[in-house]
């Protein structure tokens, strides 16, 4: 990654209402967690999108090595029968 | 002066400080030192932008010579602009404008706040919805006064500088003339001394938090409320009116 000179970066999630799931919505820069949160916010939030804020330093975030895919990812592949495609849907259920 | 005459003014002068202040902000697009402020430092202006359409709408509706909030920004002259000295200044650098935004928006908070129980209807739901902007402008410069007064050696005497530079132009927000004494009356209205007192009040713990001095200097500036105003606002005309003085009536 090339040298950064404008402070620490923060992972921004976002939840569009209350009970929904927080959502990646970007990055930001900051150099303390009430920055991290002001920032998110004049960033993300300018168009309504959101009800609440996460910010978590980039730093702290543990992602897995793209060089892992294959065990990682690859076994779960013929797994077909763990995909939910057996059962009817009940009528009228739309959040499943 | 007439309670309308009266009213009509008190608009202009909330909305004037809006508005120009807004067009200072802008000028920071593109120029702040991360692009997070830069986004900051804009939707600050637009909140104003906002606020200035609304009072200037009503000032309008108030003088009933149909005049809308696009005539009264775009077509009043320098000495018929009533906004508070403060907001006129330019920008300088970061820490000047924090500064600044410091005080404004600490007053704002405390005058809106107070405005919310307005007697006239149409003044207490503007200021309403302006407490909840302005708050955050407010929280948005006391964070940044505290971490650059109390940052490194050259962030704090840059903070400092603002805060001294600004210091005597900041009497002039409490300054109250026949305008306040004939809407007081009526309860609409709000009472300065006491905004003044608690203005003083917080600026004064803000500045001991950012290890910064409170400046000592009583001599303060005035002239907004007669249309007397620095050397700036005419350059400030100048560039805002530029359209609407070159293409009357021009729309898109």
């Amino acid at each position: 990654m090339a040298t950064d000179s404008q402070l620490a970066m923060w992972e921004v999630f976002m939840q569009s209402k209350p009970g929904a799931n927080y959502i990646h919505a970007g990055c930001v820069h900051a150099s303390d967690k009430k920055m991290a949160l002001q920032n998110a916010r004049d960033t993300y939030t300018r168009r309504g999108e959101g009800t609440s804020i996460w910010v978590v330093p980039s730093d702290a975030i543990v992602a897995s090595n793209p060089e892992d895919d294959d065990m990682f990812f690859d076994p779960a592949n013929d797994k077909v029968y763990r995909l939910p495609t057996f059962y009817v849907m009940p009528e009228g259920a739309k959040a499943i | 002066m007439t309670q309308q005459q009266a009213l009509y003014k008190y608009c202009l002068r909330l909305g004037d400080d809006a508005l120009i202040q807004s067009y200072r902000l802008s000028e920071w697009c593109s120029n702040a030192p991360i692009l997070e402020e830069d986004l900051a430092l804009t939707n600050f202006a637009l909140d104003m932008t906002g606020r200035a359409q609304a009072l200037l709408g009503y000032a309008g509706q108030i003088d009933g010579q149909g005049k809308t909030d696009d005539d009264l920004a775009y077509k009043r002259g320098e000495r018929q602009f009533y906004n508070h000295l403060i907001m006129e200044l330019p920008n300088g650098n970061f820490a000047t404008t924090i500064a600044r935004l410091l005080f404004t928006s600490t007053f704002e908070f405390y005058f809106y706040s107070d405005l919310m129980n307005s007697a006239d209807a149409t003044l207490a739901a503007i200021a309403a919805k302006t407490v909840k902007e302005v708050k955050y402008h407010m929280a948005h410069a006391t964070d940044w006064t505290c971490r650059l007064g109390d940052g490194t050696q050259e962030s704090h005497r840059h903070m400092q500088s603002g805060i001294d530079h600004h210091w005597m132009y900041t009497g002039e927000l409490f300054e109250t003339d026949e305008v306040d004494a004939i809407l007081q009356d009526r309860n609409i209205a709000v009472d300065m001394a006491s905004i003044q007192q608690r203005w003083h009040q917080s600026i004064t713990q803000v500045l001991k938090e950012a290890t910064l001095k409170i400046p000592a200097g009583e001599h303060m500036q005035s002239g907004s409320q007669q249309g007397i105003h620095t050397e700036y606002l005419g350059h400030i005309l100048t560039e805002m009116q530029y359209l609407q003085r070159a293409y009357p009536e021009a729309i898109w």
